[in-house]
């Protein structure tokens, strides 16, 4: 076992031990097959993002003249309407890496199944710990941070396309870089998807546990015992707790996170309406937190049960 | 030093028994061949040694309870499943780096040596991969692991004679040392008579029959029997009897050579051959004779057809 941590990083020991190791990163490389396997986890955003890229391009087309009608209204107004395509860029990116998320879930611990390479997985020194938390990594971790990488990127992109039209047209890009913060933006940004994928960790714990169990139909096996139960409680009781329950569960995070002016958009205007410390004492935070935890040792016992289907 | 020691190894899918107490004990250097028919509980009990299933009873494999601590003994063991099992997305470079990355015991320089004598590309997926090519894949992975413990289950199922022939013979040669133990299944029998050093015959989740090749070979005699001394031969007592070209061969267990030799042709028989002895035996006495006589009166019926030819 010494040799182990005596192992320089990527060298093998020497040749005269018997006992030959070599130093091994089991989650890393692990989440790097995550990524080699489930491309779509970036190519998705990034064609999302050569949408809007494109789109909004076009939408450059008579900038100036609207930009002049914009400048006329109050300043509120004004920022509201030069910031609007910037969140909802955002807004779409968030939007579509939980969709890719949702759909990573479902198929990552069934894909192995199904194609049978579960068997040489399990060859292999990595634990089902390892590997379910490898693959838990990609919606809690990777996906915030791509989404927030590439968003960052289309901001600047539209940025620049918005300043070089304007300069065309001999009028100052001052007016969009005075009414699009992008930086206390990218931090707002930062902080939501943050609070987002916390929200959401039961969702996704429950999506690999299903995704581990089913043997066909995983999204029907994940969505089915949810409607069913809602419309059981309706039936019965007449009430629809269950349901507001799931809602909540998809949206309720943003009450929490964010101190919204009542008297204004959903968007955020300054950095005093981040309430992380509200956030944090949320109780349906932490009871989320712990639900995804049990979902997800759930799901390491049923990888160590399960084999090819 | 004991590789694999099980007792009263049982494992039972509903009703349905695959495994009724087996007791196993392979000694470090040995290279044993489990034969038996389908379902007889070959896989069952190489899954239960692997850690990927669970079973009653005791079993250790290299000091290990493999259901319990699978990750940790697949440092020492490797595993070649019955079809070929690889990841049909991933890369031969990946396939390298994750190995690599994960695996303690994995040299990869030897497996890139092993590969080079091969016509397989780093950059191929395994999905443009022929059948032998990837069974030559994983068996460059597998070989290039320091492992103590090799098992193979069908390794050589759908591949062509070459690549089969070449597949042992590598085995033999580059890998195979006395600190090794190596459990292999096939139905390919002749094919792994010449390399193994020990036989075990499992059938109905029972072990039938257990002998070192040295003891196989010096118990077990067959004997083609000349028509004249077919009484005196089955006075003998031999385990079985087949018709082969209208004369029976009869094998013998415990038999004395020289008394075998006046009734006619005395060989080795090989391991098919006993197999299909001991398995008929198992059926009952009665059910061998019936089953002798059906195809002693088989065999008159063919040789009066092919007379009417």
């Amino acid at each position: 076992m010494n040799t182990q941590s005596n192992a320089v990083p990527g060298l093998p020991v020497e040749s005269t031990v018997t006992d030959r190791r070599y130093s091994t990163r089991p989650f890393y490389w692990s989440v790097r097959r995550e990524l080699w396997e489930n491309r779509s986890i970036y190519i998705a955003p990034l064609i999302v993002a050569a949408v809007q890229v494109f789109g909004f391009a076009i939408s450059t087309i008579g900038l100036a003249d609207r930009r002049r009608a914009v400048l006329l209204l109050d300043p509120a107004h004004q920022r509201a309407a030069i910031e609007q395509p910037y969140d909802l860029a955002a807004m779409m990116m968030i939007f579509i890496v939980f969709i890719v998320g949702v759909f990573y879930c479902l198929d990552a611990l069934h894909g192995e199944r199904r194609d049978r390479s579960i068997l040489f997985w399990k060859s292999l020194p990595v634990s089902d710990l390892t590997t379910v938390l490898s693959k838990v990594t990609i919606p809690l971790v990777f996906l915030p941070l791509i989404s927030f990488a590439i968003t960052v990127c289309v901001q600047s992109i539209m940025l620049l396309e918005t300043s070089v039209v304007l300069i065309f047209h001999g009028m100052s890009p001052a007016t969009t870089w005075a009414n699009v913060p992008v930086f206390q933006n990218w931090l707002v940004l930062l902080y939501g998807l943050v609070a987002i994928a916390l929200w959401h960790s039961p969702i996704y714990g429950w999506l690999l546990l299903v995704s581990g169990w089913a043997r066909r139909a995983t999204f029907l096996c994940a969505v089915l015992p949810l409607l069913a139960i809602g419309i059981f409680e309706r039936v019965t009781l007449g009430t629809s707790h269950f349901g507001s329950l799931v809602m909540k569960r998809l949206m309720g995070f943003a009450p929490g996170a964010f101190d919204f002016n009542p008297h204004h958009s959903i968007a955020i205007g300054s950095l005093t309406q981040l309430t992380p410390g509200r956030y944090l004492s949320t109780p349906a935070l932490w009871i989320g937190l712990v639900v995804a935890a049990a979902f997800l040792a759930v799901a390491v016992r049923l990888r160590r049960y399960r084999g090819p289907i | 030093m004991v590789t694999i020691e099980a007792r009263g190894l049982s494992k039972a899918y509903g009703t349905t028994i695959a495994l009724d107490g087996v007791d196993l004990r392979v000694e470090e250097g040995r290279i044993l061949g489990l034969i038996g028919p389908n379902g007889a509980g070959k896989t069952t009990a190489l899954n239960a040694i692997l850690g990927l299933t669970s079973f009653q009873g005791e079993l250790k494999v290299l000091g290990r309870d493999p259901w319990n601590s699978r990750d940790q003994l697949m440092r020492d063991v490797s595993f070649i499943a019955d079809i070929a099992v690889l990841p049909r997305w991933i890369r031969v470079s990946q396939m390298l780096d994750y190995v690599a990355g994960v695996h303690p015991r994995f040299d990869r320089a030897k497996a890139e040596r092993f590969l080079a004598k091969t016509t397989i590309k780093r950059t191929s997926k395994v999905r443009q991969l022929s059948k032998g090519m990837v069974a030559q894949l994983h068996l460059a992975l597998v070989m290039a692991i320091d492992a103590k413990l090799l098992v193979l289950d069908e390794p050589t199922l759908g591949l062509d004679i070459l690549y089969r022939k070449q597949f042992y013979d590598s085995l033999l040669n580059d890998y195979f040392d006395r600190n090794r133990t190596i459990v292999v299944t096939t139905h390919q029998v002749e094919e792994i008579q010449d390399v193994l050093t020990d036989l075990m015959f499992i059938d109905r989740g029972r072990i039938v029959l257990e002998c070192s090749m040295e003891e196989f070979e010096s118990r077990y005699l067959e004997v083609m029997v000349n028509p004249e001394h077919l009484a005196a031969a089955r006075a003998l007592k031999p385990m079985h009897e087949r018709p082969v070209f209208g004369r029976s061969v009869l094998l013998f267990d415990h038999a004395d050579r020289d008394q075998l030799a006046a009734l006619g042709e005395v060989r080795r028989p090989s391991i098919a051959d006993l197999f299909v002895a001991v398995m008929s035996g198992e059926d009952g006495g009665q059910k061998s004779e019936e089953r002798a006589q059906r195809s002693a009166v088989r065999s008159q019926k063919t040789e009066k057809e092919e007379q009417r030819q």
